[in-house]
């Protein structure tokens, strides 16, 4: 009786049958979608004639500029996180919990109107030159250029480096950090020896994370680029939304989804390194 | 070192809540036009009811948050069961599948789904958003629901069955009750994740529906409703009171442990 009942346990493989077919209609099925708009023409003939038009110099220059920006905000992004995440592993006993909340609770608002919120802040006659101009401090020009998409990405995106960080640090253990100051290192040397090696699996993903959704956003430099800096997700939107040039679209999308690909084998590879050395008596 | 530190903390907090706060305050502008203040009112408040767009829009947005998180949840549960009974490799392959939404952008995602929608002849409408919304939840119910369900033990189910209760009353009785916190932690993350999203639905939407990201998107070129400043600070004073909620009552259970250990002690 008992073994008839584990063989059919064991049998209750069929139900992941449902995702099977799920995977590969919806997830699967629409990258071919997108291969197949970007490899061909308008009468469907195969062409590679959309990816020789990415190489031409307005959209490799946004996609350098999107590269650049986004870049620029991943790194922005770990420099005020790594030492967030640090005070708050400390803070964990105490009021861990509260200063915890405190940071995620802005996740809950939409970012479309927060990020309309920065237009208010950064522009001409907005709050920061009014501060400025109250202080006597002539006003400085941020709305519509790449520092206020870096503000808006840094602050959009932060989260997704503070959480991964957070984990990552707060598994080390406080005895390995303190052992480190007992054999003398001081907190420069504690931090560039022992935390920042254990922790790269969390930088890792933590960049990842920013990385993509900065490199690929169009919400954040349509709202505070004023569409004078082009990203190529607003060289994508427009010509799904207006220019209907479906196929150049689809061709840059493959030129992201190369970028996409690559930081997954970027993550895949700190991740293995990581189970190696747990592996090790 | 501490001054310097509670510093910090603050001029990020500054950081996080600075248009948070602009946000609030343009709800109780008087001014139609954000970035000039003409004088405090009620009124935006009291005219959210009235206006008949938002209320569309976040009618849509309920409903398609709730169908596509309650699929997103019963997919991710039924597919966890059969991937118990995988081999790792079997289990590896399922999930870096499962995991393509998320790491793929979002932008790619959206016209992937839209060029699918549209190759296989379905209108871009309200269906079409909830197929989409249920793509990009699964992967986070998967997260919530998948390590519960692998952790679980056969023993109860196995013993239930040879007290002769049929497979699904077994189900019902042994597995489901076991499952609830995980189930409970998917549906959320899947509604949150269906509710906040804009990128996606962008693509996959028809003219003609709007949920309330859209809605926000295609107001921002002549000017947001204030209305929506109201319905989105008070959404954030929700949100405030949920978490101080959550704050007394993880206070008030660790006390009640902490009570339980010393009296275990005595």
């Amino acid at each position: 009786m008992n073994e008839r009942i584990t063989a059919q346990i064991s049998s209750h493989r069929f139900l992941a049958l449902p995702f099977i077919l799920w995977a590969m209609f919806f997830i699967v099925l629409p990258l071919f979608f997108v291969l197949g708009t970007g490899l061909t023409n308008e009468a469907g003939d195969v062409t590679l004639a959309n990816l020789l038009t990415v190489l031409q110099s307005e959209y490799l220059r946004a996609l350098g500029l999107s590269v650049e920006l986004a870049l620029i905000s991943t790194f922005i992004c770990l420099l005020l996180a790594y030492p967030l995440c640090l005070i708050l592993k400390a803070k964990r006993d105490k009021r861990g919990l509260l200063v915890f909340l405190l940071f995620l609770l802005p996740l809950w608002m939409n970012s479309l109107l927060t990020t309309m919120a920065w237009q208010t802040i950064l522009e001409k006659h907005g709050l920061i030159n009014m501060f400025l101009s109250y202080l006597g401090l002539p006003a400085v020009h941020l709305i519509n250029t790449p520092a206020a998409i870096i503000i808006g990405m840094v602050y959009n995106f932060l989260p997704y480096m503070v959480l991964p960080l957070y984990v990552s640090l707060s598994r080390i253990d406080e005895s390995i950090v303190e052992a480190a100051r007992d054999l003398g290192a001081n907190f420069w040397r504690t931090l560039r020896h022992v935390l920042l090696p254990l922790s790269l699996p969390g930088i890792v993903s933590g960049c990842t994370m920013v990385f993509i959704p900065a490199l690929t956003t169009f919400v954040i430099s349509a709202l505070l680029g004023g569409n004078k800096v082009l990203l190529v997700g607003n060289i994508i939107e427009q010509e799904f939304t207006a220019a209907y040039d479906w196929q150049l679209g689809s061709a840059l999308s493959m030129v992201l989804m190369v970028f996409i690909i690559l930081n997954i084998l970027l993550e895949a590879f700190t991740d293995n390194g990581e189970h190696r050395k747990k592996g090790r008596p | 070192m501490e001054k310097l530190k509670k510093t910090y903390l603050g001029a990020i907090v500054l950081f996080l809540y600075a248009p948070i706060l602009v946000l609030i305050a343009q709800s109780f502008n008087a001014s139609r036009y954000r970035g000039q203040w003409t004088g405090f009112t009620w009124g935006w408040y009291e005219r959210l009811i009235e206006n008949e767009e938002i209320i569309a829009a976040f009618t849509n947005t309920l409903t398609i948050g709730v169908t596509s998180a309650v699929f997103a949840t019963m997919l991710a549960l039924v597919t966890a069961l059969g991937m118990r009974q995988m081999g790792s490799r079997g289990r590896m392959l399922f999930r870096g599948l499962a995991n393509v939404p998320l790491l793929n952008a979002d932008i790619v995602t959206g016209i992937s789904l839209m060029l699918l929608f549209l190759g296989v002849g379905l209108r871009l409408g309200y269906d079409t958003i909830l197929l989409a919304h249920i793509v990009i939840s699964l992967p986070y119910a998967m997260l919530c629901i998948l390590p519960q369900v692998l952790a679980m033990d056969d023993v109860c189910y196995e013993a239930a069955r040879d007290l002769g209760a049929t497979p699904f009353t077994a189900f019902c009785k042994v597995i489901l009750p076991e499952l609830v916190p995980g189930i409970m932690a998917a549906f959320l993350l899947s509604f949150a994740m269906s509710a906040d999203d804009f990128i996606v639905t962008y693509f996959t939407k028809g003219a003609g529906i709007e949920t309330l990201t859209t809605e926000i998107y295609s107001e921002l070129k002549l000017g947001v409703h204030p209305e929506m400043y109201a319905l989105s600070a008070l959404f954030f004073c929700g949100v405030l009171v949920f978490s101080a909620l959550l704050m007394v009552n993880y206070k008030v259970i660790r006390r009640y442990r902490e009570a339980g250990r010393k009296g275990a002690e005595a």
